[in-house]
């Protein structure tokens, strides 16, 4: 119960401190709108490929891009740990009777209510631009929740990272190192069966995959219950293991104080 | 003698690389009083005060805060306590009062009643103005302020300032002297504070360790640790001198004045009572041919104390 509390004190500090800054809110806004506009127009004719599924591109890239702001808002979630343990907000924390989980768990609610967030406008503006979904309100709900999945535990990862290296720039060069191919190594711009046979091999075991494949699933007219079942499963055990990763990391760095 | 509200024994921590920042460390807090740890950088000051406040734990040893076992019982010994680290532990990206309402809350206060101490908090610590700024905005002053204020919250029995008053201005530190006085004086709070200021040490602190690699190599109060020197310091500079033995064999003939150095023009002494043994010397020195220019005469400080327990002079220790 108490930890339950603390957390909710934690996100709602954390989502404060975000909404102080003007800056971030425009480039949150700004950022995925250029990446639907752009990646949308670029790769737009991908879709008269043969064996490519898809109505239009806008409708099979959303979920994606969708997915990948997830990814990319989890994998940077870290860095804000470290400011705070600079700045010694972390040791007034562990000096006061706060829930320990609390400290980590209120960056990842606040981390999943922005993924939820962003992810409603860009499906509004995806709308917009042309995209159609037929899995209604159900499949946007799992895209929501495949969104979230892949935020919980690549935030936890980062967050596990960033208490080990304490560094922001080896944690930034580490991030981009893993993020970005995360996000090409799986169908989030490319219909599978079109991908090389050893990204197909690789995107098998890379949770990016499994949810955007999953979203796609539950947003199309046909949606696989089963495979959309079994991928959720795997990325709720992936967030466990994180979480313990995390927990670990978060005990090492209070051993090393 | 009333109970005692810190108790540290055999405090031993090893950081990795084998630095051993605490050796055997053993001091005692009396309830209600100021205890001082005094020491250089790297003395071990900051490591005591995180074992204490349960932010590390000991290699060895026992330590117990208001009667609370600081290894067994971290939690209880959380809500007895308030501890302001060396650096600051403000949420800049909050206001005043957020991070104020923020500690209560951690601390289980809610409702009127946290408002209300937060209201009463900002006030004693003339941030009422600044409350709802956020604390980014703050001159360092006010931050420091408002981490002794986030302290305080749920007033805590025992309060633990980590150097408070370093890189404050002037102005600030002797706002701050005067708040922490009133803690102990007024509020009954045992604080434990570090500094590398003498001047600080000596001013706010009942009683007062001096650290130095890991131990405490004197302990008692300011006045009694500066009494084992014997006497005050008295400096005489010439502008006539006979030469330097013969100055000393001068001053050989007052009683009351003993460790005699001379070096040209100056002469350094130790007295009994600077003041009274000042004509008599003067006299002794004019009567065999010497002119004197100026005397001082200083009592002994804490300085001199270091010096003798250590073997180094502050300042040496400090940069080292």
């Amino acid at each position: 119960m108490t930890a339950l509390m603390h957390t909710w004190f934690m996100t709602v500090r954390h989502l404060r401190a975000l909404m102080r800054q003007p800056w971030w809110i425009a480039i949150s806004l700004v950022q995925p709108i250029t990446y639907l506009l752009l990646y949308g127009q670029v790769f737009s004719r991908i879709v008269e490929l043969p064996g490519f599924h898809a109505p239009n591109y806008v409708t099979y890239v959303t979920p994606g891009i969708v997915i990948m702001m997830a990814l990319f808002g989890g994998g940077w979630n870290g860095m804000g740990i470290i400011a705070e343990i600079d700045r010694g907000v972390m040791d007034r924390f562990l000096v006061a009777p706060v829930s320990r989980a609390a400290i980590i768990a209120g960056r990842l609610v606040q981390m999943s209510i922005i993924t939820v967030v962003q992810a409603a406008m860009m499906l509004g503006l995806g709308w917009v631009l042309g995209a159609r979904f037929e899995g209604g309100f159900t499949g946007l709900a799992v895209l929501m929740l495949c969104a979230v999945l892949v935020a919980l535990p690549f935030g936890a990862l980062s967050n596990a990272m960033a208490l080990v290296i304490r560094r922001q720039e080896s944690v930034i060069g580490a991030s981009n190192f893993i993020l970005l191919p995360m996000t090409f190594l799986s169908p989030v711009f490319m219909a599978p069966t079109l991908m090389p046979r050893w990204v197909q091999r690789v995107s098998l075991v890379n949770p990016v995959a499994w949810s955007v494949e999953t979203a796609r699933s539950a947003l199309s007219a046909h949606a696989d219950w089963r495979l959309i079942g079994t991928r959720l499963v795997w990325l709720a055990a992936l967030g466990l293991a994180s979480a313990w990763l995390a927990a670990r990391a978060f005990r090492s760095y209070q051993k090393s104080i | 003698m009333k109970e005692l509200a810190i108790e540290a024994r055999d405090l031993v921590k090893t950081y990795p690389g084998n630095v051993r920042a605490l050796d055997e460390l053993s001091f005692a807090v009396a309830g209600g009083t100021i205890f001082g740890l005094l020491g250089p950088n790297g003395a071990g000051k900051s490591t005591t005060v995180k074992v204490l406040n349960t932010l590390t734990r000991p290699d060895s040893g026992v330590a117990r805060v208001g009667g609370l076992d600081v290894i067994r019982q971290p939690d209880a010994v959380r809500h007895a306590i308030g501890s302001v680290a060396q650096r600051s532990g403000v949420d800049v990206n909050a206001s005043g009062r957020e991070n104020l309402t923020l500690q209560g809350r951690f601390h289980g206060l809610g409702g009127a009643e946290l408002k209300t101490r937060v209201a009463s908090l900002l006030d004693r610590f003339l941030l009422t103005p600044a409350a709802d700024r956020e604390a980014r905005t703050y001159s360092g002053g006010m931050q420091r302020k408002l981490d002794v204020a986030m302290g305080l919250i749920h007033r805590p029995r025992v309060l633990f300032l980590d150097e408070p008053t370093t890189g404050l201005d002037p102005e600030a530190r002797s706002d701050l002297w005067k708040e922490i006085t009133r803690l102990a004086h007024d509020d009954g709070i045992t604080v434990l504070l570090t500094t590398h200021y003498l001047e600080e040490a000596d001013r706010l602190a009942h009683r007062l360790a001096i650290v130095d690699r890991g131990r405490v190599v004197a302990e008692g109060t300011p006045d009694a640790l500066k009494g084992e020197l014997s006497g005050d310091a008295v400096q005489i500079e010439l502008s006539e001198t006979p030469g330097d033995s013969a100055v000393a064999a001068l001053l050989s003939s007052v009683r009351t004045v003993h460790d005699v150095t001379v070096t040209g023009s100056t002469v350094r002494a130790r007295a009994d009572h600077g003041g009274s043994a000042v004509p008599a010397m003067i006299t002794a020195l004019e009567a065999g041919g010497a002119r004197v220019s100026s005397v001082r005469v200083t009592r002994p400080s804490l300085d001199d104390v270091y010096l003798r327990h250590t073997g180094r002079t502050f300042n040496e220790a400090d940069q080292a």
